[in-house]
């Protein structure tokens, strides 16, 4: 195991996703950024440089490590490989935190590489509790389950996703990570009141927020149809929705994450650095409380 | 009439995953029932979302993983046949890092490739170098504890070799192709290489090895005492060049160990 030196839980204040590009910018001026998020799969090789920077990274900041491969919503068990090597990587980084989500990837042996979305029935809820269960047994940690950003509903579903995941965390003891984003994207989609879903959220089970940039489309009826792309800055809106949650839940880790057509350091740093004035009020709150 | 219209209703609306990975992967496929709109409409377009993510990541991951062969065909080509590859062969890990393990062969019979003969070897390399970048870390030996050895000492010798170091063997000249892609090097000409993989602290290398020189690397890869190795690439090339060999292997810091015999 890493030994580090630094505190080694994520601050509430502002992390942002990793990407190499950033290493030597990140490292040099890290601005706000308090904390950062790796894509766990991205790190499952056996060394050289990909695992050297994280090795760096660890002994300057808190690491969240955030699965994107697990398949936690699937039909069939959990990969015992895959489940082997997250182990192999959360045991010798151990991070300050773990998170996964509430979407499927992989099924008939094939790993579909996009977070794919299940139905909320009391059949699926038994199915995802089984597998949290055995992914905190197996690292012998809490994780945290996030949201996702829904295109379609399922007709067959019978709970919403703020009482689904309630019972999940209840039956699991897991916590939450709370993607504003998703929120947004799936309360335009879905046509329901973002803020009304936030109201329904377990927020004290939250630990971590996420914020992200999306698209905007149509479908072929002409609704407005947002992708969940991570290209762009977070949108005007979703800051709103968030100062929406912090009046309500408070300051937690906040992470921006900007996946595809990466900025420079200092654009991504900037995100990070909203993200922060926006939990400031709260954070000078919650000190003085 | 579209083929969504010619299935039975069954009036069931669970959706299987089974169900949803078939329509996802074959854009012919109907878009499954019991997924809707907030009208409780069919959702077509809001299916696509999901094709589009699932072909647009994997076929990026490839054009990031194969670069030279993307330069080779052209990226607007590459992303066409990366679209009949991932529905042939999606991955079956979620390790991006290692996907496309099965294009080498997957080119030896795609129409649209066929002519070009060498992209199969130009596959095979890149898949090799990504490995080497990926593999674990070590130190290369000082190359002095080598040669201080007598003969006896050494023949007698296991070497460690590096978790990043392979050899490959291609009918074309893949190395060359790759310089000429990634390096400004020389026009390719000529045919087939031997090429050994390894890996200089986290920059993958590529080099040529002499006649006989993928034998003796692979006899030490697997274990071989140096004697043993010498002795089968002798057996195979009469007049393999040991010294242009041990050159080569410590040059890409392939040898990270040196087992004396007991």
């Amino acid at each position: 195991m890493l030994d580090i030196a630094h505190d080694n839980t994520l601050p509430n204040g502002a992390g942002v996703g990793y990407k190499p590009q950033h290493f030597a910018a990140l490292i040099d001026n890290p601005g706000t950024v308090s904390w950062l998020e790796i894509h766990a799969e991205n790190y499952m090789g056996d060394g050289g440089r990909p695992m050297a920077q994280l090795r760096h990274l660890a002994e300057h900041f808190p690491i969240s490590v955030h699965g994107v491969g697990l398949s936690i919503g699937g039909e069939t068990r959990l990969d015992p490989e895959h489940l082997a090597r997250l182990k192999r990587l959360v045991d010798w980084l151990n991070p300050a935190m773990f998170s996964e989500h509430l979407a499927w990837s992989t099924h008939d042996g094939a790993f579909l590489n996009d977070l794919l979305p299940l139905p909320y029935t009391t059949n699926t809820l038994t199915r995802i509790t089984t597998h949290i269960n055995e992914v905190q047994d197996h690292l012998g940690r809490k994780m945290l389950l996030e949201n996702p950003s829904s295109y379609l509903a399922f007709a067959e579903s019978t709970w919403s996703e703020p009482d689904f995941l309630r019972e999940v965390a209840r039956r699991t003891e897991c916590g939450l990570l709370l993607d504003v984003n998703n929120v947004f994207v799936s309360a335009t989609n879905l046509d329901f009141d973002p803020r009304a879903y936030i109201d329904a959220y377990p927020l004290d089970l939250v630990e971590e927020f996420h914020l992200a940039g999306h698209d905007e489309d149509a479908d072929e009826m002409g609704r407005k149809l947002l992708i969940d792309s991570h290209g762009t800055p977070v949108d005007e809106p979703v800051w709103t929705l968030f100062d929406h949650v912090i009046a309500r839940a408070g300051a937690r880790p906040a992470l921006v994450e900007w996946d595809n057509d990466v900025p420079d350091w200092d654009i991504l740093e900037a995100e990070a650095a909203r993200a922060t004035r926006h939990m400031e009020p709260a954070l000078a709150a919650q000190v003085s409380a | 009439m579209t083929r969504a219209e010619t299935l039975p209703r069954t009036g069931d609306v669970t959706v299987t995953q089974t169900a949803f990975r078939k329509a996802l992967l074959d854009p012919q496929q109907a878009v499954p029932d019991g997924l809707t709109n907030p009208d409780g409409q069919q959702v077509s377009k809001r299916f696509s979302v999901y094709r589009n993510n699932v072909v647009h990541g994997l076929s990026e991951a490839m054009l990031t993983g194969f670069p030279v062969l993307a330069k080779l065909v052209g990226d607007e080509f590459f992303r066409e046949m990366a679209k009949v590859y991932l529905r042939i062969h999606p991955p079956t890990s979620p390790l991006m890092m290692h996907y496309g393990a099965a294009l080498p062969g997957f080119l030896e019979s795609f129409p649209g490739t066929l002519h070009l003969k060498y992209l199969p070897d130009v596959a095979r390399l890149e898949l090799t170098l990504r490995r080497a970048y990926h593999a674990g870390d070590a130190a290369p030996v000082n190359p002095d504890d080598l040669t201080k050895l007598d003969h006896h000492a050494l023949m007698a010798t296991r070497l460690q070799m590096s978790p990043a170091s392979e050899v490959l063997i291609t009918k074309w000249p893949a190395k060359a192709i790759w310089d000429f892609n990634m390096k400004g090097g020389p026009q390719p000409k000529g045919g087939g290489e031997t090429i050994l993989i390894s890996r200089i602290g986290f920059d993958p290398v590529a080099e040529l090895l002499p006649d006989g020189g993928a034998r003796f690397v692979n006899s030490l890869i697997k274990g071989c005492s140096f004697g043993t190795a010498l002795g089968l690439a002798t057996a195979d090339t009469p007049d393999f060049d040991l010294t242009a060999t041990l050159g080569v292997l410590i040059a890409t810091h392939s040898i990270i160990g040196i087992d004396k015999p007991d």
